[in-house]
């Protein structure tokens, strides 16, 4: 049976403290909020921390509000349950709610966070596995070994970069605020990234994430396909989140990202260039069908699935080009609806 | 630092389950809520079947929210109202409506799954109790069954949304 390794744990009375803490036990020391991703990583021994220091309890972090710009700062506290059952932001952001919707199952939902969903690890079938799994098989360079079973010539670790509101956010544009006792800064969501499955984090391991800052959505729509085997509880095996923008017919500006298939998610808004100009209703209605072929196919060039997760790699990187066809529809078809 | 820092501390806590506060000594806020319940407070009703969120057979309401007691802390239950399979009784005994349409409806095979999908049904029809049957399969997408095949559920599910209208209509 799996079990709890021993730790102590800590629960800071404020953000402020959390961070002090954070600094004075160094790497000792994880963060933990809602618990859904660190905890069982803990019981399968890939991750270890002597000391938790817990958010979860932190008001502070649970807030909800417009910015003067007219977007909307969440904390990073706020459970994906919340973020899921909005009607506002639904509305605004149906991309990024819909990634929400998309994670695991209801009960963990109620728990999980949209701060610890940005910081969720990166996966791979040779490393979610027990320690007993890992150590009969052989460890591997993530975790207690020192190669890599997928890519036994990488130099560096393909897990698979997981969040489903990682490329949400980062397709409209959002940044988050980070927080540590060296003091705060804020970042776009992308620059929380590194290509590299081991060290999937470019923020250093005490900065606390604060909030999330999502933009105005005036004139834009977004959504979020996923690719898994079920319905419910996995996770994304291959993912693609658009935002469009249109203030009427025509298609202004358009932004893609697609996740699962790489270390990070990757940026690759260059490829919707050819959707600027467009009008909604084209696009739907089937006329510019070879046009949005063009767009899937450059915008899943970059993706280098490998055979480290569920469902064959090809396959996935064939529904990357699928899932930026259905994502952009999706996107246009809320924007036509809109402007009706 | 000085590895003194790295022994947790033992400590006497309440934990409120069921309605009752309940005292949990020489403990450490570390330990997961499911063992707690399990090991500390005898409460068995709540399976720990893959201890890492992936089952649902240690669904628990916190603060009339579900959640999965095998990912969660002690430290996180403090303070809050916790109800296990063996609180939707109102005496403690006896069984509740969607219990005895489980049993009506065949929908309990090896039976490890049960008391999780108990909560996670009960906590649907007390939120939707008209719920759709594609609401019932979103309530209960993060319970695994692995003898089932869910027909089964679903119909229970559907016998007690009736067997709980025909109550309040007699009201
Ligand atoms: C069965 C199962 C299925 C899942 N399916 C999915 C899925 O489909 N898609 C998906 O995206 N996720 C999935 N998850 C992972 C997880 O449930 C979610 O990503 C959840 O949102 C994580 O949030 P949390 O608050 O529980 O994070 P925690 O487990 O508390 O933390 C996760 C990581 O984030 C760090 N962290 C937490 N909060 C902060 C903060 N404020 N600042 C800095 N670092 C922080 C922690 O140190 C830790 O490294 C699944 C998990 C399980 C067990
Ligand atoms: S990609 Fe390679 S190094 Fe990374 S977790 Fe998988 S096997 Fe290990
Ligand atoms: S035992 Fe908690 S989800 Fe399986
Ligand atoms: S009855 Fe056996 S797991 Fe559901």
């Amino acid at each position: 049976m799996l079990r709890l390794p021993r730790f102590r744990y800590l629960r800071p009375q404020s953000v402020a403290e959390a961070a002090d803490l954070m600094a004075e036990h160094g790497e000792q020391a994880m963060l933990v909020a809602g618990g859904t991703d660190l905890l069982p990583k803990m019981k399968r021994g890939q991750m270890e921390a002597e000391i938790l220091v817990g958010l979860g309890h932190l008001a502070e972090l649970r807030q909800l509000e417009r910015s003067d710009d007219g977007g909307l700062r969440i904390g990073a506290g706020v459970t994906l349950s919340q973020i899921v059952h909005d009607a506002a932001l639904a509305r605004l952001y149906p991309g990024y709610v819909r990634a929400a919707a998309l994670v695991s199952s209801p009960a963990l939902r109620n728990a999980g966070t949209i701060g610890g969903n940005l910081c969720v690890d990166t996966r791979c079938n040779f490393y979610d596995q027990s320690y007993e799994w890992r150590m009969a098989v052989g460890f591997c360079m993530k975790k207690d070994g020192d190669i890599c079973r997928v890519a036994p010539a990488s130099k560096r670790c393909r897990a698979i970069a997981s969040s489903d509101t990682a490329p949400a956010a980062m397709a409209l544009g959002a940044t988050v605020t980070l927080v540590s006792s060296a003091g705060r800064r804020e970042v776009p969501v992308s620059a929380l990234y590194e290509d590299d499955g081991q060290f999937y984090l470019a923020k250093a391991a005490d900065e606390i994430i604060e909030s999330i800052q999502l933009p105005a959505a005036t004139d834009w729509s977004s959504s979020y396909v996923k690719v898994r085997r079920r319905g419910s509880i996995d996770f994304p095996l291959a993912g693609v989140a658009v935002a469009l923008k249109a203030a009427g017919p025509v298609i202004e500006e358009g932004r893609i990202v697609i996740t699962a298939v790489a270390s990070r998610p990757l940026d690759v808004s260059e490829a919707a260039e050819p959707l600027v100009g467009c009008t909604l209703a084209s696009l739907l209605e089937g006329q510019r069908d070879e046009l949005l072929t063009g767009v899937a196919a450059s915008a899943a060039r970059p993706a280098k699935p490998l055979d480290n997760a569920d469902l064959h790699y090809v396959w996935r990187k064939q529904m990357t080009r699928r899932g930026v066809e259905q994502a952009v529809r999706e996107a246009a078809t809320a924007l036509l609806a809109r402007s009706a | 630092m000085t590895n003194t820092t790295s022994v947790p501390e033992l400590l006497s806590y309440t934990l409120n389950v069921n309605g009752r506060d309940h005292q949990v000594s020489d403990a450490e806020l570390g330990e997961n809520l499911l063992f707690v319940l399990r090991e500390r407070l005898g409460l068995r009703g709540s399976k720990n079947a893959c201890e890492q969120g992936e089952c649902g057979s240690c669904s628990v309401l916190v603060d009339g929210r579900l959640e999965c007691s095998c990912t969660m802390l002690a430290a996180a239950a403090t303070g809050r109202q916790i109800v296990t399979v063996e609180g939707l009784t109102p005496s403690g005994d006896g069984l509740s409506e969607v219990q005895e349409a489980f049993v009506a409806e065949g929908a309990v095979q090896c039976g490890f799954c049960t008391p999780g999908l108990i909560v996670s049904v009960s906590d649907l029809l007390d939120r939707l109790p008209l719920a759709t049957e594609l609401e019932i399969r979103e309530a209960i997408s993060g319970n695994l069954c692995r003898c089932t095949g869910y027909g089964r559920i679903i119909a229970a599910v559907q016998a007690a949304q009736h067997a709980r209208s025909a109550r309040e209509a007699l009201r």
